[in-house]
């Protein structure tokens, strides 16, 4: 199909000859594929400093990295992947253990950014993602409203600013029917700390918390857009810039843009504050994710030592420095920006919010969950029927994989 | 023509639809009723996850599929008869549905969603393609010959543009605060919101469909125009045919043909309507059945997907357009034995 390929942002950095800003010169052959997004762009271009590198930062990346990695040799050696898209990596074993590249080249790295599956570390992560509330602190000071912590006060909130000047709507949310409005209800359901699968594999939505999720879904719908079911996480940032909304609950990666002088019309007037927590749950409404690399399995111990050192350049301090507000960085030299406060508040509060589980199922409970979700909000079904198809359309897909009987 | 010469034509052209088209087809009717599982196994895993601060380890009992001495994942295959045609059709929840008298709830599932949506996509555009067709042709016929030239370039613009990118800019007119929805709403001073309307996304979707084919159909029936016996057309005005008379009993039956294959052509295309529903990101209003194969077939994160409902799904679509196709294909054979 050529479609995702249209939308797909590709962007191809050539690197040149080494410059002195690379410790050491590169000589081998290194191609990364990762997810275009700011962050991948800077940690790529440091890489690329190295010399010899090729990177290719594309947003159907998911698509590509099973198959290219299973590939003997592997297509790319250093692939850029959250804890979503490590699965399938992991699960047919196309990355290699890092311990010893670790040791010898990675002593720097914080504890907290080795990833460990049973003891062995897979990855190393460069900065985590999660969501925070970024609000119009004009407008709430206008309006004398307080912060809010939990759901109740962000729908008391809503109502206060649901005439108020200048904004369309008050509340923003990324409910784009599919992915983006599966990963809205995980988020809400798992602020109750239960899973979306039970150990055995069967599904754990049909139940009180699936259906307080899917009652505070619409209640927030109500002062939304109407048109929230096209409206992703681009949408969302532009609804922001442009002042049209008051509050939403978004991914921190995008917080930043709100201060871009060149698109934004809010500039300085934005906070961001931790993801209020849901009235059935203690945690924030939001789900932790952490970005980082992978080396293939399938290349030579060579090509696998000088892919990290690369990738460790790309992951250092100084790429820090000159990019602090891109990401919420896990790497030394990091300072938080303003609008990374709400994002740490999320991730530190007491007890903390699930991380996304990197799970076969859980691949399989997000897609049910983006087809069948929309068919409440719009209307057309009720939520018992709902929570019903949800539990089906899951448990056909996972008998399909062969995780269910 | 001998035999040999034939055949060295004809070769080249069927050697690449056995390996192009019969080949996938025989492979994706015998995968439909297959299912192809990793082994499965359930181990106990501890991961260590990232966190702002400090990792967060837990031990959990993770389903993996075994990887075989090869380094492969290992795989099973197995028959399963009709079970993921059963699975995409979900009678039970039809019958449900039908003896709970609220047979509306048969269009809750997928399937029969994007069913009800393609055929009705696909018969509703198909006479306003081939009025519209006609109607430019017949317009551009009667325009003077100076400016016929610049109305045919504009007339085809909308073909050439690639489908996505019509699609595109025909939904930054209409949704949110597109240029046309913020003009309607100063006019009537409401406030619409077309992506939110179920209704309104379908009309769109046809809209575009209509708009971006009805080029073809106009060169088709254009050209066919140039072909009309003058000598018949003129004795319809000597004998006083009006000029709807003389469309109705002298252009569209010698048009006839082409209207059928225009009919055709557009059968099978807007059966497998696909782009409308990405370039109008409509899954949550209306969906169609080559978009849902194509829902089946993309890996998830964790990179599963439903190769055997897709098939199931893929072999659907296909008897759907053979069974549509029916009727014109019907009428052509019988023209084409002169039995009328």
């Amino acid at each position: 199909m050529k479609i995702p390929l249209v939308l797909a942002a590709t962007a191809m950095l050539m690197g040149g000859a080494a410059r002195a800003d690379c410790a050491f010169e590169n000589d081998v052959d290194v191609k990364i594929l990762a997810a275009a997004f700011e962050a991948w762009k800077a940690v790529t271009d440091a890489m690329a400093e190295c010399g010899n590198v090729q990177a290719e930062l594309d947003q159907e990346f998911r698509t590509k990295q099973p198959a290219a990695f299973a590939a003997n040799p592997s297509l790319y050696q250093i692939g850029g992947v959250s804890n979503g898209t490590i699965t399938p990596l992991l699960n047919e074993g196309t990355i290699r253990p890092l311990d010893d590249l670790v040791e010898k080249y990675g002593q720097h790295l914080q504890p907290n950014q080795l990833i460990r599956i049973n003891g062995e570390i897979m990855a190393v992560a460069m900065m985590v993602n999660t969501f925070e509330l970024t609000y119009r602190s004009d407008l709430f000071e206008e309006y004398g409203i307080d912060v809010p912590t939990d759901y109740d006060g962000l729908l008391a909130a809503a109502e206060t600013l649901k005439d108020a000047e200048g904004i369309d709507y008050p509340l923003g949310a990324m409910t784009k029917s599919g992915w983006d409005l599966a990963m809205e209800f995980i988020n809400v359901f798992q602020s109750s700390g239960e899973p979306l699968v039970n150990d055995d594999s069967t599904p754990n939505i049909n139940n009180e918390t699936g259906m307080n999720t899917l009652e505070l879904l619409k209640a927030l719908s109500d002062y939304m857009d109407p048109e929230f079911l096209v409206s992703d996480s681009t949408y969302v940032q532009q609804q922001l810039q442009q002042g049209r909304i008051a509050m939403a609950n978004i991914w921190a990666s995008r917080a930043g843009a709100v201060d871009n002088e060149a698109e934004s019309s809010v500039v300085g007037k934005v906070e961001t504050a931790m993801s209020p927590i849901a009235p059935f749950g203690d945690r924030p409404v939001a789900t932790i994710w952490w970005d980082g690399i992978v080396i293939a399995r399938n290349i030579s111990d060579e090509a696998a030592e000088a892919a990290f050192r690369v990738a460790m350049e790309g992951m250092d301090t100084e790429m820090v420095e000159a990019n602090n507000d891109a990401a919420v960085w896990l790497i030394q030299g990091y300072e938080p920006g303003r609008l990374a406060q709400g994002a740490i508040a999320t991730a530190t509060h007491d007890p903390a919010p699930l991380s996304y589980p990197s799970t076969v199922e859980m691949g399989l409970m997000h897609t049910a969950l983006g087809n069948e979700v929309a068919a409440y909000l719009t209307g057309s079904r009720s939520a018992e029927r709902t929570l019903d198809a949800i539990e089906a359309s899951y448990s056909t897909a996972a008998r399909e994989a062969g995780v269910l009987n | 023509m001998k035999f040999r010469t034939f055949a060295a034509f004809v070769g080249p052209s069927v050697f690449m639809m056995v390996v192009f088209i019969a080949l996938p087809l025989a492979s994706v009717f015998v995968q439909s009723f297959q299912v192809t599982q990793p082994v499965i196994e359930r181990i106990e895993v501890e991961s260590c996850t990232a966190g702002f601060l400090e990792q967060t380890c837990t031990t959990q009992v993770k389903t993996r599929p075994k990887i075989n001495e090869s380094g492969q994942v290992e795989t099973t295959t197995r028959w399963v008869g009709l079970e993921s045609y059963a699975n995409l059709l979900q009678f039970d929840r039809v019958w449900a549905a039908i003896s709970n008298g609220e047979p509306g709830r048969i269009l809750q599932i997928d399937f029969w969603r994007a069913l009800r949506f393609t055929l009705t996509f696909t018969l509703v555009t198909l006479p306003l393609v081939v009025g519209l067709g006609l109607a430019i042709a017949l317009a551009v016929n009667n325009a003077a010959r100076s400016i016929r030239g610049q109305v045919i370039f504009v007339s085809l613009l909308p073909f050439i543009i690639t489908p996505v990118i019509g699609a595109l800019s025909i939904r930054w007119l209409f949704y949110g605060d597109g240029i046309v929805t913020s003009w309607l709403e100063t006019w009537l001073s409401t406030d619409i919101s077309v992506a939110a309307n179920g209704a309104a996304v379908e009309a769109l979707m046809m809209f575009y469909r209509v708009w971006s084919v009805a080029p073809f159909a106009f060169v088709i029936f254009y050209a066919g125009l140039q072909t009309v016996n003058q000598d018949t057309l003129e004795s319809a005005i000597i004998d006083g045919a009006s000029r709807w008379q003389r469309l109705r009993f002298v252009i569209v039956p010698h048009l006839m043909p082409l209207i059928v294959f225009i009919a055709l052509i557009h059968l099978m295309d807007a059966y497998r309507a696909f782009e409308e529903v990405v370039g109008f990101s409509s899954q949550a209003q209306r969906i169609t059945l080559q978009w849902l194969t194509y829902d089946f077939l993309q890996p998830d994160d964790a990179g599963n997907r439903s190769i055997s409902r897709a098939s199931a799904s893929a072999m659907l679509t296909m008897i759907g357009i053979v069974i549509i196709l029916l009727p014109p294909l019907r009428r052509t054979w019988r023209d084409h034995k002169g039995i009328s």
